[in-house]
Formats: C-alpha cells, sequence, structure tokens
C-alpha cells in the first residue's frame, strides 16, 4: 500500500454536533481511484451533452458535471450494502453502484440494452441490487423515500444507512421536513445528503430559501456543512456521518457544489449567473483538478495522468458507439413489469378491442 | 355467525402481522389511540411499537416512508384516517407506489396496502365526504379494492397484504359498525379473495345492477322491492375495481340485456363512466337499452341532512332508473 497522505481539507460547519477532524489520511492508491471515478464521471455527462445536442437522446437530462466530488466522497465511506437514493440528476449513480457506461449511454439513448431496458430514461435508472433506489423525476419525493429505506433497513437489523441525494432547490419541499422530523423521532440511521450547487433551475439559493444555511435547516437534527468540491472532505464527513447515524439517527449534510452545466439541456446556464462565476469555480475549486494536483504534488508523472485521461476517454467514446448499435425495444415490452403479480388481469390499448395481460418479467426475456 | 366489517379487518390484519414479519402498520392514531375508526384495536398491545407505528399528522412524509420501505423489502399497511387525507400523499402512491416497476424495467416492486374509509360517511361535509375510486382506479401499476361485506373485508384485505403490489384499499365507515354472516372457511386464517374478480351476489334475469362498497348494500335492498313488482335484477359487488372484471360484467349483460352502475363518486369520468364505455365498446350488440349510471351528485357533499341525502344515491333513485329501462 502506498504511504499514508495527511491533506487538510477546509474546516467543517456544524450544527448541534462536534465537528470531525478536518485533517483527512488518504494514499496515492485510493486518489488515484477519485481520479478516475470522476474523471469518468465528467466524461460521461459531457458525452450525454454532445448526444443530446446531436439528438440521439430525448427528453429530460440533467448533468452532474462540477458535483462529481460529492458522490465520489460518499461512495469511499459507505459500502454496497448502504443505499443511495437521488433526484433525476442520477447517472453518475448508475455507474458509482456498479452499472456500466453503455446501459447508461443506451438508457438515454431508449434501447433495449439500457440500464432500465428503455422504459425509465435518464431520470429512473436503478440497480435494486447494489441497493441503489433510483432517480426521481418529482423534486423532493425521493426524501421520505430515503427515510423508509433507512427504516426498513434498521427494521431489519441491517447495519446500514440510506444517503438520501437533493439539490438546494428541493430543501425547501415539506415534505423534506416531514421526512426529517419522522427520521428524527425514530432514529432512523439516514444521511440526508443536501447537494447545494447554489441554483434550484434558474433560482439562486437566497431568492427560494429565507435561510439558505441547509446544514441547519433539520432544526433538532444535527447538520454538517462540507466542501463538496473535495471528494476527502466528503469521504471523511460521510464516514462521520454513518457512525453517527447508525448510533444516533439522522444527520443532514449540507455539500457546497456547483454545476457546471445548466439545470437541464433546455437551460443554457447563462441567465440567471454571470460566465465570471462558472468561470471561477473551474478555475479555483474543480474537483478533478483539485485531486490532479495532490496527486503531482505526491509524486505522480503527469504523464500517468494523461493516460488515464485517454483511457477514460475512450472508455467513454466506445461505450457511445456500443449503445448507439443497440436496439430500440419490442413494442411488446409496453406491456412488461406493470405489476408483479398481473394476474391476468387485461390492459387497454389504444383501440376499444385491444387488450393486453401484462406480464411480470424483469428478465425481458419472454 | 356474525362478524361486523371492523372485526373482519381487525382480524384479518392481526393475522397477516403474526404470519409475516415483514408486514407492519403504520399511520395517525393506529397505535396508543388503537385507530381512529377502531380497526386496529389491540394490535399495538400484541405486536409492539416498531410493527404497529403511530405517526404524525404528515401524510406526505409517512407514505413516502412506508413505500420507501416497501421498496427495501418490507410490506407496510399504510392506513389513512380517512381517503380524503391521502389527498396529501397522492404523488407517493401514483408517481412512486404505482410507477416504480415499471420504471425500473421490473426490479423494485412495492408490496403496500393504502387503507382507510373512503367516500361519504354522515353529516362530515365536503372536505371528508369524496369517492376516490375512480381517481386510484384510472391508474396502471395500482390495485384497487373496495369491500362490502365481512367476508370481503377479510378475503380482500388478506389479499391485498400478502399481494406483491401497490393496492389501495377502500372501505366505508359506515359500513364499519355492521355486522354480516360469515361462514367458517371466512373465518379460516388462510382465506383469501381474488384480487381482479367480482362477485354475483343475486343472480337475476332482467337488470344488472352494479355497484362497490356501501352501495351493493343499497343495491341489493333494492332488488328485493322491485323482485315484489316482478323485476328480477341481477346483482354484482365489484370487490375489484382495478383490475376491473370485465368478463363477469359481459356475461351478465349477456342476461340480462340491460345495466346500471350504481355509486356514491361523482359521474364525470366515474367509474360507471367506464362501465358504461366497455359496455359500448365491448357489448354494443347484447344492450336493450342505454347503460344508466346512478352516481352522487355533481356537488360538493354539504353539511344538512336533507341536501346530504339528495347529493348520494338512496335506494329509491336505484329503483327509479331500474324502472326506467325494466
Amino acid at each position: 500500500a502506498s504511504p499514508t497522505i495527511k491533506v487538510e481539507v477546509l474546516p467543517y460547519k456544524v450544527h448541534r454536533i462536534e465537528a470531525p477532524s478536518n485533517v483527512v489520511e488518504t494514499n496515492v492508491e485510493e486518489l488515484m481511484g477519485f481520479y478516475k471515478l470522476m474523471y469518468k464521471m465528467r466524461r460521461m455527462e459531457i458525452a450525454a451533452d454532445m448526444m443530446y445536442k446531436a439528438k440521439f437522446i430525448r427528453g429530460f437530462c440533467h448533468l452532474y458535471d462540477g458535483q462529481e466530488a460529492v458522490l465520489t466522497g460518499i461512495e469511499a465511506a459507505i459500502t454496497l450494502k448502504d443505499s443511495i437514493i437521488t433526484s433525476y440528476r442520477d447517472h453518475c449513480q448508475h455507474v458509482s453502484r456498479g452499472g456500466s457506461i453503455v446501459s447508461l449511454m443506451a438508457e438515454l439513448m431508449g434501447k433495449q440494452e439500457g440500464a432500465t431496458k428503455g422504459l425509465g430514461g435518464s431520470m429512473h435508472i436503478y440497480n435494486r441490487k447494489n441497493n441503489f433506489y433510483g432517480g426521481n423525476g418529482i423534486v423532493g419525493a425521493q426524501i421520505p423515500l430515503g427515510a423508509g429505506i433507512a427504516l426498513a433497513h434498521k427494521y431489519k437489523g441491517e447495519p446500514n444507512v440510506c444517503i438520501t441525494m437533493y439539490g438546494d432547490g428541493a430543501a425547501n419541499q415539506g415534505q423534506k421536513y416531514e421526512a426529517l422530523n419522522m427520521a428524527g423521532l425514530w432514529n432512523l440511521p439516514a444521511i440526508f445528503v443536501c447537494e447545494n450547487n447554489h441554483y434550484g433551475m434558474g433560482t439562486a439559493e437566497w431568492r427560494a430559501a429565507k435561510s439558505p444555511n441547509f446544514y441547519t435547516r433539520g432544526d433538532y437534527i444535527p447538520g454538517i456543512k462540507v466542501d463538496g468540491m473535495d471528494v476527502l472532505a466528503v469521504k471523511n464527513a460521510v464516514a462521520f456521518a454513518k457512525a453517527h447515524a447508525l448510533a444516533n439517527g439522522p444527520i443532514v449534510m449540507e455539500m457546497d457544489t456547483y454545476r457546471y452545466h445548466g439545470h437541464s439541456m433546455s437551460d443554457p446556464g447563462s441567465t440567471y449567473r454571470t460566465r465570471d462565476e462558472i468561470n471561477a469555480m473551474r478555475t479555483e475549486r474543480d474537483p478533478i483538478e483539485r485531486v490532479k494536483k495532490l496527486l503531482l504534488t505526491n509524486g505522480v508523472d503527469a504523464a500517468d495522468l494523461k493516460k488515464i485521461d485517454k483511457e477514460v476517454k475512450k472508455e467513454v467514446d466506445d461505450a457511445v458507439e456500443q449503445a448507439k448499435l443497440g436496439k430500440i425495444p419490442p413494442l411488446a415490452w409496453l406491456w412488461r413489469n406493470m405489476y408483479m403479480a398481473p394476474l391476468g388481469a387485461g390492459m387497454r390499448g389504444v383501440l376499444p378491442d385491444e387488450y393486453h395481460v401484462p406480464a411480470f418479467d424483469p428478465s425481458y426475456k419472454s | 355467525s356474525e362478524m361486523t366489517v371492523r372485526d373482519a379487518l381487525n382480524s384479518a390484519l392481526d393475522e397477516e402481522l403474526a404470519r409475516d414479519d415483514k408486514v407492519y402498520v403504520l399511520g395517525e392514531e393506529v397505535g396508543e389511540y388503537q385507530g381512529a375508526y377502531k380497526i386496529t384495536r389491540g394490535l399495538l398491545q400484541k405486536y409492539g411499537p416498531d410493527r404497529v407505528k403511530d405517526t404524525p399528522i404528515t401524510e406526505a412524509g409517512f407514505t413516502g416512508i412506508a413505500v420507501g420501505s416497501a421498496f427495501a423489502g418490507l410490506r407496510p399497511v399504510c392506513e389513512f384516517m380517512t381517503w380524503n387525507f391521502a389527498m396529501q400523499a397522492i404523488d407517493q402512491i401514483i408517481n412512486s407506489a404505482a410507477k416504480t416497476l415499471y420504471m425500473s424495467a421490473g426490479q423494485i416492486n412495492c408490496p403496500i396496502v393504502f387503507r382507510g374509509p373512503n367516500g361519504a360517511a354522515a353529516g362530515v361535509a365536503a372536505q371528508h365526504s369524496q369517492c376516490f375510486a375512480a381517481w386510484y382506479s384510472s391508474v396502471p401499476g395500482l390495485k384497487v379494492l373496495a369491500p362490502y361485506d365481512s367476508e370481503d373485508a377479510r378475503g380482500l384485505m388478506k389479499a391485498a397484504i400478502r399481494d406483491p403490489d401497490p393496492v389501495v384499499f377502500l372501505e366505508n365507515e359506515i359500513l364499519y359498525g355492521q355486522a354480516f354472516p360469515v361462514t367458517p372457511q371466512v373465518l379460516d386464517k388462510d382465506f383469501v379473495l381474488p384480487i381482479g374478480k367480482a362477485k354475483v351476489m343475486r343472480e337475476g334475469k332482467h337488470v344488472t345492477l352494479v355497484s362497490f362498497s356501501k352501495m351493493v348494500g343499497y343495491c341489493l335492498k333494492a332488488a328485493e322491492q322491485l323482485a315484489k313488482e316482478g323485476i328480477d335484477c341481477e346483482v354484482i359487488n365489484l370487490r375489484s375495481i382495478k383490475p376491473l372484471d370485465r368478463d363477469t360484467l359481459l356475461a351478465s349483460v349477456k342476461k340480462t340485456h340491460k345495466i346500471i352502475s350504481v355509486e356514491e363518486g361523482w359521474p364525470q369520468c366515474g367509474v360507471g363512466s367506464e362501465i358504461s364505455a366497455i359496455m359500448m365498446e365491448l357489448a354494443f350488440d347484447e344492450l336493450d337499452a342505454p347503460v344508466l349510471r346512478v352516481t352522487g351528485a355533481e356537488v360538493p357533499m354539504p353539511y344538512a341532512a336533507n341536501l346530504e341525502a339528495a347529493a348520494l344515491p338512496q335506494i329509491d333513485d336505484i329503483i327509479k332508473a331500474v324502472k326506467s329501462i325494466a
């Protein structure tokens, strides 16, 4: 194993809890892993952007570039037995939870090789086996669902937490407060991760939140504010939060982060914020550049990183090309998996005499 | 022997809690208060607070929590004090519970029962007197059940809890205290009724009356009176509004050639509208008269007793409708 590196991250701001140390231990091997995963996420989202503009992707598409350190740091602190649920900005969770880039790209293109067989699309990707409970298209609806998943962990006596991710826009939703209240009452092993990218669509946080200190807004629930552009700060804080959640119940984490793209593909992301602001984020706080600098100052050769870049870029490009070759779903799939027990009931098609008996067939082989 | 609908529901819940430790009950006042309508009476004492969970008055939140726990493998029974309050949580019922199996390409099912009293009670006015059968039954991914008597209540509740899909279970407050005869078979701990099958409560050859929940009783009473005048009504208790048992309805119409739907809900896009459309589409040549709908009046429910009665189908209304085509 490579020698331990100690890194000082921005001190955490805390609410009703003692802050963990802001000196984080890591090593070159771990940092290389972070670098590779974050760069993969970045390239994937850039590829999705291009494919969208080339009209290979339809409908809604929300990109995660800029926010990579949040998810990467979370995954570093938990296991696949812990659960994750998030909003519609869910492409990277698919990959961090073990899904392939090909199946992501195929899903975005509505192909049968897609992560959800072309039935979910960008916002509805899941991996039940690895405890990824999906994207959710309804802002904030995933928050009580995440508390419920945490309830199930506790009910079954599992030593696991549920990470519930949402944005600063969703942080003002009423059902968030309902979920926090019950999570607190019942000491659920729930970690509520507010990814504060400072804009809910085009509404700046200060125009939507009377108090934009999201880590304090659980009131009686402890909170911690983390530099969400620093994967080490995130990893350390989530490890701390997981221990807290298992021992004591819920905690709110505010990740101070930034999305480089607009809210979705219809948003150029430039009407409500300045180019200067975006450029300053990219040059001063970029999460991938931060890890790159750390690697270079710890003796890693720039050429090795270039090699990784090249490999990742090729992996993503190949995945895109492979996904393009995918097949569109057969019409029969319209009638799959509406019910686990369909009971032979006929579901009506477009015309009066057209009734279909739906099938439960998660393998889509029948 | 006889059993009230309340005891039928209570005993079904009790037996299913005993049968499967993944089953738990949550909702407002289900525990220490023993249930706002006493459906969960005694269950907290028997199964403890982890399995009979009192929630704060936060429908959207606890419904979402219940659905999330079902995604993760539990089998919640989520009580709404009345279905009227579930409108606060309808997003979680439809967008989360009903659609996730489909959206996840069959990966994540949602074995949950949403239950509580639906429709008009007595004197509780507009915000507490709405029937939601038509709303929920329009949603692919949901199953919608409405028991009438104690046999239905036991058999359908057990079916709902054992089913792997989200079930909307529409009870009726006025029926809770009514006692119905039950056979030893109904009292068996594995008495499960099939979801999606209607029950012919009374055979007849002149007119089919189709209804669900409390209106089944009204239809039976109307049929009794009409029989004295020589009109022989067939009475169908839908039991399951989604899936809707089209086969039983079509078979009945093939015999009677006349059909009337009876429901407490509003007329526009109601359950009767669907039945009427099915008859037009699939049995037009069998019909000897227009399909008629007896429904709740198209008004918010008024408070005063006389106005309330005028806003809901009465036995006489059903008789009038039958006579207009018999």
